[in-house]
């Protein structure tokens, strides 16, 4: 499919955030920009530190943008808007967050703790309705309606990621954020909460932003991958792309080192190491480089000459 | 497991039972494990949160909790048999000296209190002798050895100074300082990112040649097993259910629920497709559990399974699996289709390598 026909739900348009003030300053991201298309997971990677987190944060508007924009159906949602565009937002963005033991409040049982988004935005008709939708929005995740009574700590750690993925999805949102949502489950958990979050999207017609370190997951979930690196995007591709042909050394370096399940590939393995000072960008700085139709690089001028080089010759 | 004639064994358990009492009921948590460590191995534990692969290091290293006791079974050390140990005396006599511990969490496991460069010296000085320079100078050369640069200003940091990768690179020079024979490495990397997993992978396999250490890696990452690891011994509901080397069990593994570990790596997915998962839970620990443990969630489950414990079949040499699918009598099955293509590509590498 064209990109260019597709239609973009979201937009980041060179955002900037910075923490602090004065000589605390600290730019956590860096002119970021990047679309996502409707329908579509896109995979957001880096190392603690690198911001990803931070950009979810701010499509959220937890944090403050410090510069750029973020628009949702081609309107900004930071600084002045409407009231009910505002509400809308609120709506139809919502959030997976990482630890499913620290994210559900211990004190309210799960009936509260899904319906919770509904009573503030009023979205229900009366109190029926309301529990209408949590026994819907339970059942879709794949558990019990009677499960509504019940306090998390009754739960494991699969079943109460699945509760916030039942939080999110009741307030019937288009686009979802999640944050390494599976990073702190257990391996066999892992596939069945990466199923059920690729069989909503089938069903519910949602967009994903997938913000994850594991790169083998990113792989098999997401459709479009970008890489950060210390508050930049660094490289954007299609996933597939990004994997059997990446191009910024950080990436090849992020790529070669997740471990595979083969033991002789794997200790034959050299692992490339990244060194950021190999880029001279004192004198050249660098762009956000289109290198092949939906592959984008961060590079300065020789860079991307020596990167086309290699790309001609297919290595 | 008996004529491993190649390597001597440095540690042996034999049918242990570990139990736990919670809440005035007896919880089983490892149920008759027999296992030998050759020296020089690297043996890898991989199993689910719950599968007892943890409790079995800690009881090696007497670290149960107070609830916790060996309830049958030998545990054996060079003369002594550590399951038979009950004073805080006994276990300093192979704490840190003869068997040391990496943990999952270097965030957690420092004193902040201190600087690292004490920290290490206090193991130093405790179990290889050393007072005052000298303490200092081996405390230096430890420190270059886990790969710190700078070392004499490091030394006198304290923990918060130093980034997630670079606190296990010390907590693995605390490890190491003792001296021990076999280091055991509790998740070593779960709490880091792949790059700084990847070096310190690469560093602990660094050490363990050039101090000749045994090690015991726990991790449920495949990948992880794969890069580190001379033998994997998978770990289900408290029982060991399959042992061999490391290519046997990726690339021939026998038991059911080896194939359905492998199959829901993401690795091996199709993308666009549902990604195998284990159906169902673990068993309750608490009651009583007949046949294999697996039983029940395994669509390869004949009628013995429900009702005998499987014994270990062997499949090779040095590899062994607990499934009644290997008895002379069982029918032929073959693992799942998923499974076909990354069992070919080991056997292809087989060929290569």
């Amino acid at each position: 499919m064209p990109m260019s026909t597709r239609e973009v739900l979201l937009e980041v348009r060179n955002l900037n955030v910075t923490f602090g003030k004065g000589k605390n300053k600290f730019q956590a991201i860096r002119d970021v920009s990047f679309e996502i298309y409707k329908g579509e997971t896109f995979g957001l990677v880096g190392e603690s530190g690198s911001g990803k987190t931070t950009i979810g944060r701010s499509i959220m508007r937890i944090n403050e943008v410090t510069g750029g924009k973020i628009l949702f159906k081609g309107k900004p949602i930071n600084g002045q808007i409407s009231k009910d565009w505002d509400r809308e937002i609120t709506q139809k963005i919502q959030m997976i967050f990482q630890d499913p033991m620290a994210s559900l409040n211990e004190r309210a049982k799960v009936d509260y703790i899904i319906s919770e988004g509904l009573v503030n935005t009023k979205k229900y008709k009366s109190d029926a309705d309301r529990l209408e939708k949590v026994r819907n929005a339970l059942l879709e995740v794949g558990l019990l309606p009677e499960f509504a009574s019940r306090f998390p700590h009754e739960f494991s750690g699969g079943q109460r990621q699945r509760i916030g993925i039942a939080r999110a999805l009741v307030m019937e949102p288009e686009f979802i954020i999640a944050d390494e949502p599976i990073s702190a489950l257990d391996v066999s958990i892992r596939a069945q909460v990466l199923n059920l979050l690729s069989n909503l999207q089938k069903q519910n017609d949602l967009t994903y932003l997938f913000i994850a370190h594991d790169l083998s997951i990113v792989r098999f979930i997401t459709d479009r991958t970008a890489v950060i690196y210390k508050g930049e995007i660094v490289e954007l591709a299609e996933t597939e792309k990004l994997f059997s042909n990446p191009i910024h050394p950080y990436t090849r370096a992020l790529i070669s080192a997740v471990p595979e399940p083969n033991p002789y590939k794997e200790q034959a393995k050299t692992i490339e190491i990244y060194d950021p000072s190999q880029h001279n960008y004192e004198m050249d700085p660098p762009s956000f480089v289109e290198i092949e139709e939906g592959h984008f690089v961060l590079a300065n001028e020789e860079e991307i000459s020596r990167y086309r080089a290699t790309f001609t010759i297919g290595v | 497991m008996e004529n491993n004639n190649e390597k001597s064994r440095i540690l042996s358990i034999q049918n242990l039972i570990i139990k736990f009492k919670l809440r005035g009921q007896v919880l089983t948590a490892i149920r008759d494990i027999s296992l030998d460590l050759y020296k020089g191995e690297s043996l890898a534990i991989v199993g689910e949160s719950g599968s007892g692969k943890s409790v079995l290091v800690k009881s090696i290293m007497g670290l149960l909790d107070k609830n916790g006791y060996i309830d049958q079974g030998e545990i054996l050390y060079k003369d002594y048999n550590l399951a038979k140990f009950s004073t805080e005396k006994d276990w300093l006599k192979i704490r840190g000296k003869e068997i040391a511990m990496v943990t999952q969490d270097p965030m957690t496991s420092l004193n902040p209190l201190k600087t690292v460069g004490k920290q290490i010296e206090e193991c130093v000085v405790l179990h290889q002798g050393l007072k005052g320079k000298d303490a200092y100078n081996q405390t230096l050369r430890l420190l270059t050895d886990v790969g710190i640069h700078d070392v004499e200003k490091r030394y006198k940091q304290y923990p918060h100074e130093f980034s997630g990768g670079m606190r296990q690179r010390i907590v693995i020079a605390i490890a190491v300082a003792c001296n021990p024979k076999i280091l055991i490495c509790d998740e070593p990397t779960t709490a880091l990112d792949v790059t700084i997993q990847a070096q310190i992978l690469q560093l602990l396999k660094n050490l363990q040649e050039k101090y000749g250490l045994t090690t015991i890696y726990i991790t449920h990452d495949l990948g992880v097993v794969a890069k580190v690891a001379d033998r994997i011994a998978v770990m289900y509901a408290g029982d060991i259910i399959e042992v061999g080397k490391t290519h046997e069990v990726f690339f021939n593994g026998k038991h059911p629920y080896t194939w359905a570990l492998l199959s829901s790596l993401p690795q091996l997915g199709a993308k666009g497709e549902e990604l195998y998962s284990i159906k169902g839970t673990p068993p309750n620990l608490f009651n009583e559990i007949k046949g294999d443990a697996f039983a029940p969630r395994n669509p390869y489950a004949l009628n013995i399974d429900f009702i005998e414990r499987p014994p270990f079949f062997q499949v090779s040499e040095t590899h062994f699996a607990k499934t009644w699918l290997l008895h002379s009598d069982a029918p032929k099955v073959e693992p799942p289709q998923s499974l076909q293509g990354f069992f070919e590509e080991g056997r292809r590498y087989a060929h290569e390598y």
